[in-house]
């Protein structure tokens, strides 16, 4: 459970995030919103990469944002990124190694549990592939690997669809409904692709111009009348 | 064969045979490594003239000084304009110890490598705030810092104090050698042998925990920061091997010339070892030793035929603007590709000419 409170963050005179508070209970969680609507931002505070004006957040009753920021990798919070950080220059087994041994996790079980997320999403065949001869797809594949290795508590999904063919996204999507079963993780999955978020996420939360707008089971939080205004404007929706 | 036998015989057939050819082809390269490693121990010295004995020697110091930096700019993407100064203090530290200590070479060694990681270290902490150009010219800016202050305090000659100089040039003992290698030949083994531990050590990083530590850092800090790891310490983990290899061959350096003088300690030579480093190929444990060989080997040829060491650094400077536009990779990439290259065309041809030799009755 995450729970966030009055977050505000602020670059220079451009209000980000303008007290945001919500609660994501468990399963995987949909974030959604315009572009600009300060989702990364969110991201990024949650990472310890932006430093919040005000707010708290407290994840499974802790404080995360006390945390020094590559500590919450050994916290328990995995995330990938909208363009992709999957590092080129080492093999597959090494980009989801790399995070194993950075966390709480012993190395005795490293290579069976490494291989275990290898195996999830379905890149076993090319474990020992520099991850620069692969293609996006793959990727992004190496990105989700990373992100459930071990046992992360608290996983985000920054667009992991962007750019990939249709074929790719369903193969994904699958995988991202399979997180918590495989993980028990918390799972936030931002993306602007509406049939992912509603396939993958029970509840949904809207973020419009750094303000929760609404939040809820997903079906419902998509007829929202503010939500498609947000989305659409408010001259389309009449 | 029973249900236990089974289970327990399937797990070693279900791992994908790639783990298993990546260990064979480490070890055709370890058997190569050592048959190379042996020729240039026993054979070489042989072969060799005194006169390219001593330049070699020279070879093997400046390919640990290149792979220091290597680490620094090829794994971890920070350029360091300082690491020739580096090598002036594992030098100057050797010098003294050597001069005023009986301790054995091997611990004059370890203890100037010691002593320069940490000094090594305060000239890469500007590195936690800053990379690329400005990391460059701050390290630059230390290392002339450093120059001055050894040229104002001297190399250890013999005298006493703290600095060990005895206010003159003439007469003044020379550094001695380990007692196993006294002679020239002797002293180049002992030189490979300490190069090749050097080697051996940064290989130990980079194939492991820190090497992908590295490898992270260097494509994306987010990245790595995501991923737990404490890019402070790993950045200044890079600072303190490359400072203490460079080091031990500053200290094997003191024992190879045997008379040290600032004056050959300048603080441009960073400058040429940067592009050296880069020509040989940053990115690879190799490439080091490209760059030894064009840094001393070079120098030394040139020399013989009567031509100045001092147009070299136009060679270089085309060879660096070759290696950025045409071969970021170095030429330790570089050469095997073209000669490949060059063995497919040459294998098309003579199978072009024989086919039509074939065609023609």
């Amino acid at each position: 459970m995450i729970e966030v409170s009055e977050l505000t963050v602020r670059f220079g005179g451009v209000t980000s995030l303008d007290g945001m508070s919500v609660r994501f209970e468990a399963g995987t969680c949909g974030l959604i919103g315009p572009n600009g609507a300060g989702k990364t931002t969110f991201f990024n505070v949650l990472s310890g990469f932006v430093r919040p004006a005000e707010g708290h957040v407290r994840a499974f009753d802790e404080d995360l944002l006390s945390m020094a920021h590559f500590r919450r990798a050994r916290w328990g919070l995995r995330r990938t990124f909208q363009t992709e950080q999957a590092i080129e220059s080492l093999s597959v087994y090494d980009n989801v190694a790399l995070v194993h041994e950075h966390s709480k996790l012993g190395r005795a079980n490293r290579r069976g549990e490494v291989l275990d997320a290898i195996e999830f999403v379905g890149l076993r065949d090319v474990a020992y592939v520099k991850v620069g001869t692969l293609g996006v797809g793959s990727r992004r594949l190496v990105e989700v690997a990373r992100a459930v290795v071990g046992k992360p508590r608290l996983v985000l999904l920054d667009e992991p669809a962007a750019g990939l063919p249709d074929a790719e996204t369903a193969h994904l999507g699958e995988l991202i409904r399979r997180i918590p079963e495989h993980s028990e993780a918390l799972t936030i999955l931002v993306d602007h692709d509406m049939s992912l978020v509603s396939s993958c996420c029970p509840v949904t939360a809207v973020l419009d111009f750094g303000k929760m707008i609404a939040s809820g089971p997903t079906a419902d939080v998509l007829r929202n009348e503010q939500v498609v205004r947000a989305y659409l404007g408010a001259e389309e929706f009449q | 064969m029973s249900t236990a036998e089974l289970q327990s015989a399937t797990p070693l057939a279900t791992p994908p045979s790639a783990p298993r050819r990546v260990e064979r082809a480490d070890l055709v390269r370890t058997m190569v490594i050592a048959v190379l490693l042996v020729f240039v121990l026993i054979g070489l010295p042989q072969m060799l003239s005194v006169y390219y004995i001593d330049s070699m020697t020279q070879v093997a110091i400046y390919s640990v000084v290149a792979l220091g930096l290597g680490v620094l700019v090829g794994r971890v993407g920070l350029i360091s304009l300082g690491q020739a100064a580096v090598l002036a203090i594992g030098a100057w530290v050797a010098a003294r110890l050597l001069f005023a200590t009986s301790l054995p070479y091997e611990v004059v060694l370890l203890a100037s490598g010691v002593i320069t990681m940490v000094l090594g270290t305060l000239v890469g902490l500007p590195a936690l705030r800053m990379r690329g150009l400005y990391l460059a010219l701050i390290t630059l800016m230390l290392a002339g810092a450093i120059t001055v202050a050894l040229a104002s305090l001297n190399f250890p000659n013999g005298g006493h104090g703290f600095s060990g100089y005895n206010g003159t040039f003439v007469h003044i003992p020379s550094l001695r050698r380990p007692g196993i290698a006294t002679t020239d030949p002797a002293y180049f083994r002992y030189s490979v042998i300490v190069a090749a531990l050097m080697f051996l050590l940064v290989l130990a990083h980079v194939r492991t925990r820190p090497g992908r530590a590295w490898a992270a850092i260097r494509q994306s800090e987010p990245a790595a920061l995501a991923a737990g790891i404490n890019t402070t310490l790993y950045k200044l983990w890079a600072f303190a091997l490359a400072s203490f290899i460079t080091g031990v061959a500053g200290g094997v350096l003191a024992g190879a010339v045997r008379y040290l003088y600032s004056i050959d300690f300048q603080t441009q030579d960073s400058i040429t070892l940067l592009a050296v480093v880069l020509m040989g190929g940053a990115y690879s444990i190799w490439g080091a030793i490209v760059a030894g060989l064009l840094l001393q080997l070079l120098p030394a040829i040139l020399n013989n035929a009567g031509v100045s060491p001092d147009w070299l650094i136009i060679l270089f400077g085309i060879g660096v603007l070759q290696v950025l536009t045409t071969a970021p990779r170095g030429i330790v990439d570089q050469l095997p590709r073209d000669i490949s290259r060059l063995g497919r065309r040459l294998g098309g041809l003579t199978r072009r000419s024989a086919a039509s030799h074939g065609e023609a009755p």
